[in-house]
């Protein structure tokens, strides 16, 4: 017990990133918060409790990697060299990147409960929790095994079209039941404007998120639209915050940053 | 015991087909319901669509039959009707609001899934089709463990065409393998998008390690075939219509049709090999 204290002692804000919806883009936006939040000076970790789909390591070019034991426990693999971000995913522990993890629901939570306790974070700003779609196992593991660390709360992300919305009403019934805030809802994939001709397509619907956190009563993030420069960042482990502050996401990522800066400084006071 | 119950219950399914992907969002759902009503066009043929999906169960408003429950009669669950010879089950419908949410572990969604088998009057079927959650966990253990009792034609594998999908659809690959659960085939899903203004296109998934085409070359499986991204399909989907009819001359009808005729293919070509060997 002595030890999990020591190890999440030094967070000083723990952020769950949610959908009920598969494929929305909670890694995207996991990630980009992470390069956001790094760009405004701070220290953060990425913890990915995916465990079938562990997306984070590839996304930041580091899914070569191996994990190394500490006296307190795991050393989170840092993305850079002057140490501002690291992370934790199965995708480290994995000896083949295509091997599947076939695991059931108790064995999965017992590596949840170890990703918590046992990473040895030091101190960061943020801890940014990348979830898998759903709200089984992974997701009951762990809240209850963050619970004692009082999270911030988690963001919720949807995709426009009603098919996502559906699920993300459940997501959010998943937090009042488990005591989890929901800090708020980010609209992802919300349009997609053409680079040849600048013509907007609403290609996955428009809105939904938006009502969804209206008929909700929770703080509305904003919209992101699809980016190809956003996907491209992604598949080469760019910097898409550094290398792209003139595309059409970059606004919107920014935006959902200042306000969750804005949240942690009214907690604070 | 169960087992047997298991398979004298789904002894009248001539071809069952389990629609996976190692990533969320690629359209698994939204191919389950278009290869649904493609193969209910016949109205000779049969045809059972389930969803285990427990914890984000999309059939239902894709088939727009959002808001029906299941009724129980003598002989079992009755699965709810969409066309005559197009029947579906889902979690959806034992939920009384859009709000509620299924909060479960492993044991009790696998326990579900048994129900769904054992204990839904599904009669006579030509084709089950299964829809599945993404990932390799209890729901993929188990309907390939439950539906042992009955023989799986295979898998359809959906994905996008940008590596964060490949990588976890390669897992759902070795899952297969692991298994031994056939593999009729990969469907790339939202590979390009033309503008409907300029005609010109973009990808908005780039397949930067060559996308489906190069997996399935390295891997030895089939490409079923390529959909492009079109508006049309996420609003069908939403209004609960068949995409393929509201949108008959869209390419990803096209597309989606091919692909659909190849599984029918497939499956008609494994049955008359099951015939010959009896």
């Amino acid at each position: 017990f002595l030890a999990e204290r020591s190890n999440l002692a030094g967070v000083r804000h723990i952020l769950l990133v949610l959908s009920g919806k598969g494929g929305v883009g909670k890694s995207t936006i996991s990630m980009e918060l992470a390069l956001s939040l790094r760009h405004s000076g701070k220290k953060v970790g990425i913890l990915d409790v995916d465990l079938c789909g562990p997306s984070i390591p590839r996304m930041f070019r580091v899914q070569d990697n191996d994990v190394h034991q500490c006296d307190s426990g795991w050393v989170p693999v840092f993305v850079d060299q002057d140490k501002s971000i690291s992370l934790m995913s199965i995708g480290f522990l994995l000896e083949k990147p295509d091997d599947a993890v076939v695991w059931r629901g108790p064995k999965k939570n017992a590596l949840i409960k170890q990703f918590v306790g046992d990473v040895a974070w030091g101190d960061l700003d943020f801890l940014i929790v990348d979830t898998p779609p759903g709200t089984s196992d992974e997701h009951i593991s762990t809240v209850e095994a963050l619970r004692p660390y009082k999270p911030l709360g988690a963001i919720l992300v949807t995709t426009p079209q009603a098919v996502s919305v559906g699920d993300v009403r459940r997501e959010l019934t998943f937090c009042k039941k488990t005591g989890l805030r929901v800090l708020g809802i980010v609209e992802n994939m919300s349009g997609f404007v053409c680079p040849h001709c600048s013509e907007c397509t609403n290609i996955f619907s428009k809105g939904g998120g938006e009502e969804l956190a209206r008929h909700a009563g929770v703080p509305f993030l904003g919209c992101v639209p699809l980016d190809p420069q956003l996907s491209q960042s992604l598949e080469e482990g760019r910097d898409f915050i550094q290398e792209f502050p003139k595309s059409s996401a970059f606004p919107a990522l920014a935006h959902i940053t200042q306000q969750i800066l804005n949240g942690t400084s009214q907690r604070s006071s | 015991a169960e087992a047997a119950e298991l398979r004298e219950r789904l002894r009248s399914v001539k071809h069952s087909i389990l629609v996976l992907s190692g990533k969320g969002g690629v359209g698994k759902s939204t191919f389950s319901a278009l290869l649904a009503h493609g193969l209910a066009a016949d109205e000779t043929k049969q045809v059972a669509l389930l969803d285990i999906d427990i914890c984000g169960p999309s059939i239902p408003k894709m088939m727009g039959l959002e808001g029906e429950q299941v009724h129980q009669s003598g002989s079992g669950w009755s699965p709810v009707y969409v066309e005559e010879n197009l029947g579906v089950m889902s979690v959806g419908f034992l939920l009384s609001s859009p709000d509620d949410a299924v909060i479960w572990r492993g044991p009790k969604k696998n326990g579900l899934i048994k129900q769904f088998l054992r204990d839904v009057d599904w009669g006579e079927i030509d084709y089950l089709i299964v829809d599945t959650p993404p990932g390799t966990s209890d729901e993929h253990l188990s309907i390939v463990q439950y539906l042992s009792a009955t023989h799986i034609d295979g898998a359809v594998i959906i994905t996008t065409p940008q590596e964060v999908s490949l990588q976890d659809v390669r897992k759902e690959i070795n899952f297969c393998h692991k298994v031994k659960l056939p593999i009729i085939g990969v469907v790339e899903n939202m590979s390009g998008f033309i503008c409907p203004k300029c005609k010109n296109e973009s990808q908005i998934f780039p397949p930067t390690t060559g996308g489906a085409e190069k997996m399935c070359q390295n891997l030895n499986v089939s490409l079923l075939g390529k959909v492009p991204l079109d508006p049309q399909i996420g609003k069908s989907c939403d209004k609960g219509q068949s995409f393929l009819s509201e949108a008959p001359e869209s390419p990803a009808t096209v597309s989606y049709r091919n692909i659909i005729q190849r599984i029918q293919e497939y499956c008609d070509q494994h049955h008359f090999h099951e015939e010959k060997i009896i």
